[in-house]
Parts: structure tokens; sequence; C-alpha cells
């Protein structure tokens, strides 16, 4: 007995360590923040222009995964760039960073802030020192005057690219089974307004409006309810990828065609690689995407490409349509595996 | 009113969850009889399968059923609830997927092997709650608390960062249906784990045994029960019950997303042992109660679905029909029903003999 109660104390202390592991692992994502992660830091050349990036950890989601990956892309040594990076998810960290970057000395500050508020001081520490800020992804609250140029996502533009793609299909009618994600979300009122705009103008017709909160199962209950009432539909719009996979898997136990040829148009969000997939073999329709690639863009500025009309930068939102979907794209512009 | 005890009498502890879903059924009936159609339709694989909202309820509430199995043991033996198992289940889909995702072709070899380790991973965390349990003698909804707050981290940290899909026909046999078989497979597999756990109570004496170290746990263990073992053995069976239930979930649509697999399952897993009249402060149990408490929450789910209740209202009103069914159910409501039948019985049966006279 007494020693079973060791052994159990043994294993409850390993478990622990697997627990502590698993919380470590991802903290030393979240964390690389406040240790300034200059790994990919070369010092061999001085006349590569230094980018300081602060920006969320890859592993807040596909979204950022793509955002960071693109980063580390355009900024490369190759391109003649030295890259500084620091992620975190909390604005301390991220101000730290910040901080930590114009004491370093770059040339180039890139941000994506965690929350909107507290960067006055570091700006003006860097416009102070010379140094150029750009922001990405998301705006902060400070005087324009702050930073060269911000380029943003218009969430709202995103939902008007795929209800124009819908439209220019040129349906006898449409009667729309519309899955919104977690309700008050950027992306959800994005992606939500420009087809309740349709369904107001009475050019589409709600079959359903119903939110599954970013849950793919429950998607496909909203959808089975749909199909055991009777009631006729020919598009899904699901505001993510995931909620259009588990509105499918219901059609396709309700024996329901869908995708091109198909009788039901399916459209989803976020463009990740295997929902590409879907796309790519014609069993869905459209697939948006709120842009993570600003990279190129604030490049092309630091580098006299392009020049600065606006300081907000809208980036341009993809769309992508099943026909003219290619395997290219889906290596490009995929996100995850 | 004589018939009416004796049905009292002869369900005992299932009296609320078959009311409850007698109410449901009548409901239904008087909104919208076709609610109740079943057909068959070709599905898009070319299988002849059944369809209708009874299937989807049924169908739906698998996973719920069997995670709601396992519960009952683990409320019954520890007087407390786990309330880490959508957590867990995260994890055992991770791990699942994690294996059938290791080779390049998936085949039915490979789905047994990662479901069998999906069933080694779930019993591990299994038996890290019971142990903190059953030999810390820590509160089972604090110990749990543990793992419902990391697990879905662990099972990020398996799948490392993102939301990995699996193509094949075995997993959408699964998930779906088996070519050849109309029903639903995830309703086959609660049948098979309702066998299970049956022939074990059978054969086995873990039925009483659970039930005394429930009731009263140093008293069980004076007569020799090892209660701490009894109460590990609770958690490690939940935590099968998890695995089987996780891999139900990822097979269904071939995709494991780690933040909303099964998501808030362990409130209506409670809630199901709840309706099913069992006690949760331990002892007595049926864990035909807490089935028939998982249909009747898919059921409500699916009604209000069915009357296009939005999404987010549908949580306020399950919440009501869930008061007054536990409300319902509860002792103090029962004993004054109890006290209200004898009263009117001996009226009645004065008022008989005043008849006599």
């Amino acid at each position: 007995m007494k020693r079973a109660k060791t052994l159990l104390l043994v294993f409850t202390l390993v478990m622990s360590m697997v627990i502590a592991c698993a919380c470590d692992s991802k903290k030393s994502n979240d964390g690389n923040g406040s240790n300034n992660n200059t790994a990919n830091t070369s010092n061999t050349s001085s006349a590569k222009i230094k980018v300081g990036v602060v920006n969320n950890p890859p592993s807040e989601s596909g979204y950022r995964e793509a955002n960071v990956k693109d980063m580390e892309a355009v900024f490369s040594s190759a391109n003649g760039y030295e890259l500084k990076t620091a992620y975190s998810l909390k604005n301390d960290d991220q101000l730290q960073a910040a901080q930590g970057f114009i004491t370093e000395g770059v040339d180039y500050l890139l941000i994506s802030a965690a929350e909107t508020t507290g960067w006055d001081e570091v700006l003006k520490k860097a416009k102070e020192a010379g140094i150029k800020v750009f922001l990405f992804d998301r705006m902060i609250d400070v005087d324009a005057s702050l930073y060269e140029a911000a380029v943003v996502s218009d969430m709202a533009k995103e939902g008007e690219t795929a209800v124009n793609w819908l439209l220019s299909q040129n349906l006898p009618e449409y009667k729309v089974i519309h899955i919104q994600g977690a309700m008050g979300s950027d992306a959800q009122i994005g992606r939500t307004g420009a087809l309740d705009e349709q369904f107001a103008s009475g050019k589409m017709t709600k079959v359903v409006q119903q939110t599954a909160t970013w849950d793919e199962a429950e998607a496909k209950k909203i959808v089975e309810s749909v199909i055991n009432s009777g009631e006729d539909f020919n598009v899904i719009y699901a505001e993510n990828d995931g909620m259009a996979k588990g509105a499918v898997a219901a059609l396709d136990e309700a024996g329901i065609t869908h995708g091109v040829d198909g009788k039901v148009i399916v459209m989803g969000f976020d463009c990740n690689k295997w929902a590409l997939r879907e796309l790519l073999a014609k069993k869905w329709n459209y697939d948006g995407q709120c842009s993570p690639f600003q990279a190129q863009i604030i490049s092309d500025i630091i580098q006299g490409k392009k020049s600065i009309t606006d300081k907000k930068i809208i980036n341009e939102e993809k769309g992508f349509d099943a026909k003219t979907l290619t395997q290219a794209d889906i290596d490009t512009y995929g996100l995850g595996e | 009113m004589d018939t009416k005890k004796k049905f009292n009498l002869s369900l005992g502890q299932l009296t609320i969850p078959i009311i409850a879903i007698l109410i449901l059924v009548v409901f239904n009936l008087i909104r919208d009889p076709s609610f109740f159609s079943i057909g068959i339709t070709q599905n898009n694989d070319g299988n002849s399968v059944l369809s209708g909202n009874l299937i989807t309820v049924i169908n739906g509430a698998s996973e719920l059923a069997i995670l709601a199995m396992g519960m009952t043991l683990v409320t019954a033996a520890c007087g407390g609830q786990d309330i880490s198992v959508g957590a867990a289940a995260a994890i055992a889909g991770s791990a699942f997927v994690k294996i059938l995702k290791s080779g390049d072709s998936i085949s039915v070899g490979t789905v047994i092997l990662a479901f069998l380790f999906a069933c080694v991973v779930a019993m591990i965390f299994g038996a890290f709650n019971g142990t903190l349990v059953a030999v810390f003698k820590i509160q089972p909804m604090i110990a749990t608390l543990i793992l419902y707050t990391c697990g879905r981290s662990i099972a990020y940290w398996i799948n490392g960062g993102a939301t990995p899909t699996v193509q094949s026909s075995i997993i959408t046999a699964i998930g779906g249906f088996i070519p050849g078989i109309p029903v639903p497979t995830p309703v086959l597999i609660v049948v098979i784990v309702a066998i299970i756990f049956k022939l074990v109570f059978h054969f086995t004496s873990l039925e009483i045994l659970t039930q005394s170290v429930g009731i009263n746990g140093s008293a069980a263990r004076l007569n020799g029960i090892n209660s701490t073992f009894i109460k590990l053995l609770s958690f490690i069976v939940l935590g099968v019950c998890v695995a089987v239930a996780g891999c139900i979930g990822v097979s269904r649509l071939g995709l494991i997303n780690h933040e909303t697999l099964l998501i808030d399952i362990e409130m209506d897993t409670i809630l199901a042992v709840a309706i099913g009249g069992n006690n949760l402060g331990g002892g007595k149990f049926k864990i035909s109660g807490s089935i028939i408490g998982a249909y009747v929450i898919q059921m409500l789910t699916i009604t209000l679905y069915a009357m296009k209740v939005s999404s987010t209202d549908v949580k306020a009103y399950k919440a009501i029909v869930i008061i007054l069914l536990v409300v319902i159910g509860s002792p103090v409501v029962k004993a004054k029903f109890e006290k209200l039948m004898t009263k009117l019985r001996s009226g009645k049966a004065k008022e008989t003999v005043k008849g006599a006279e």
C-alpha cells in the first residue's frame, strides 16, 4: 500500500511535469518578447537595413503564423535586411521589446500591437531617435505623425469582396444559410456586414442566420436543422473554414451536392491550405482571406519602390474562386499545412 | 392515481428523465409532427442512410451519452464531477490525429493503433485526476480544474499549433456511416459502450463496490473494499470514455480544432447525470438514467434549433428548462409531492369509507 502510494505520488509529479512542459512550450512561444529573440540576427554586414518587428506570437492563430513567416521571408538577409523579432500577446512585453529595439538602434520599427493604447511614449522616443515606425495589421491610438504608415486590413472589405463574388455568380435566386463566428469579433462583424446589406435590400434571402462561435460541430447542427426542416437553400456562407467544413459534412450526409456544378455554393474564410485543397477539388466554391501579407508593402516603401499617399494603407484582400484556383496559389497563400 | 403511483414506483430514479423526454416529444408533436419524420436518403458517398431530426438527436448526442456513462461512475464513486472531460477529449483527439498523420496512408490498423494510443493517453490523464482525488483527497472539481485549464493547451502542443485535417474513408465511416449500414456509426458505438458497461456490471461487482464507496467510503474500507482503487478506477474508466468521445468528435469532420472540439461538453455531461436522477453527491446510480439525460439535452437543443431560436439564445432557454427539471427532481419537491399524494389518497380512502357507511 505504502509503495503504491509512493508510486502514485511519483506519477502525479511526472504528470505535473508534462503539464508544466505543455504550458511552458506555449509560454516560450509567447514569452519571446521579454527576452528579445535575436536568434536570427546576423551582424556580419553593417550595410544591411536593421528592422525590428514587434508582433503577436505565431501560436496565436493560423493568420499570425502566416504573418510571422511572411515577415521573416521578406525581411531576410538575402533581401538586404537584418531582422530582429519580438513576439508577445501582452502589451507590456511588446512595449519593453520596442524600447529594446530603440536602444539597440534599429532603422525601422514594425509594430502589430496587442492593445491599441499605451504606445505614445515609445513612439515619441523612436521619433527622437530617428527610427521610422510602421504599423501593420492593427492600428494604434496615437497621433498619425508618430508613424510613417499603417498597413492594415479592412475587415468590412473582406466581406464585401466575398459578397461581390457571390453576386457575380448571377444565380436566379440566393437562399443563404449564414453561419457566423463568435459574435462581436472583428472578423465576424466584417464578414457579416456585407451580407446583411444584401438581406436588407432583398437581393438575397436569409434562410437562417446563426452563430456557431467558430465551432465546426455547431455549424453542422445548424445546417442539419435546416435540412430536416425541408427548407430550400443554395448558398452556405460560413465565416471561417472550419464551420464551412462542418456545414459540408451535413450536406454530405444528406446527399446534397455542393461546390462547382453542385446544388449548393459553399463559401468559407481564412484560406487554410486544407480548405483551398477542397476548392481545388471543386467541392467548395470560394474562400476569402483577411490577408496576413503586409511585409512586401512595407519593404517596398522602405526601399522607395512605393510612395505613401495616405498613411493608412488598406491591404488588398484576397478571395479565391474554385474555378481559377491553382496549386501555386495554395502554396503561396494557404495558411497552415 | 393508483396507476400513477405504480408508474412512479416502477421507474424510480428514471421518472424525471423519462417524463422530460415525453414532454419534449409531446411538445414537438403539437408544434410540428413532421419533426419526427424519418426518411432514407442517398448520401454523397452513395450509401442509403437514415435522416431526420430524430436521427440528428440520437446521432448528435453520442459523445455526450458516452461521456455521461463514465461521468456517472465518477460521480457515484467520488461524490464529485470531472470538469476536464472536454479538454481531455481534445487531448485524446489530438493524440488520435497525431498517430493517424504519422504514416503515409491510413489503414484499419493505423486507426486501431491511433485509437488505442488515444485511450492510453486519456487513461493516463484520467489516472492523474483520479490520483489527485482518491489519494490526495482533493475535491474532484478542484482536482480536475487543473486539466480543465491547461488541457486545451496540451492539445495545442500535440497538434503543433495547427488544426490538422485527416482525409480517409475509414475516418468518415467512423464519424458518419459505414457503407451498407443506414444507422450512424456513433450511435452504434454508444450501443457497444452501453453493452460493455452492462456486461461489466453483470459479471463483476463493480456496481455494488462503487455504490458502497460513494455512500460511505470509510465504511466501505472497513468492509475490506479498497476505496482508493475504486475511485481511481472510475476516473480511468471515464478516461476511456473520453478517448472514445474524442475520437468520434474528430472523425465526424476529419478535423481537430483544439479550441472547439467538444467545447463546453463537461457541463452538459454533468447535467445529463443530474437529469438522469443520479445523486451528484455520490452513492446509488443508474447509468441508463444518464444516457436518457444526454438525449434529453440533445433533443432540447435540436428542438430549439428547429424552432429557429438564435443559437446565442439557445443556452438561455436550455438553462430555463434544466432549472425546472432539476428542481422538480430535487428531494425536497419529491417529498412534498409524495406527501400530497398520500394526503389525497387518504382523503379518497376516507370518502370511500364514508360512502360505505
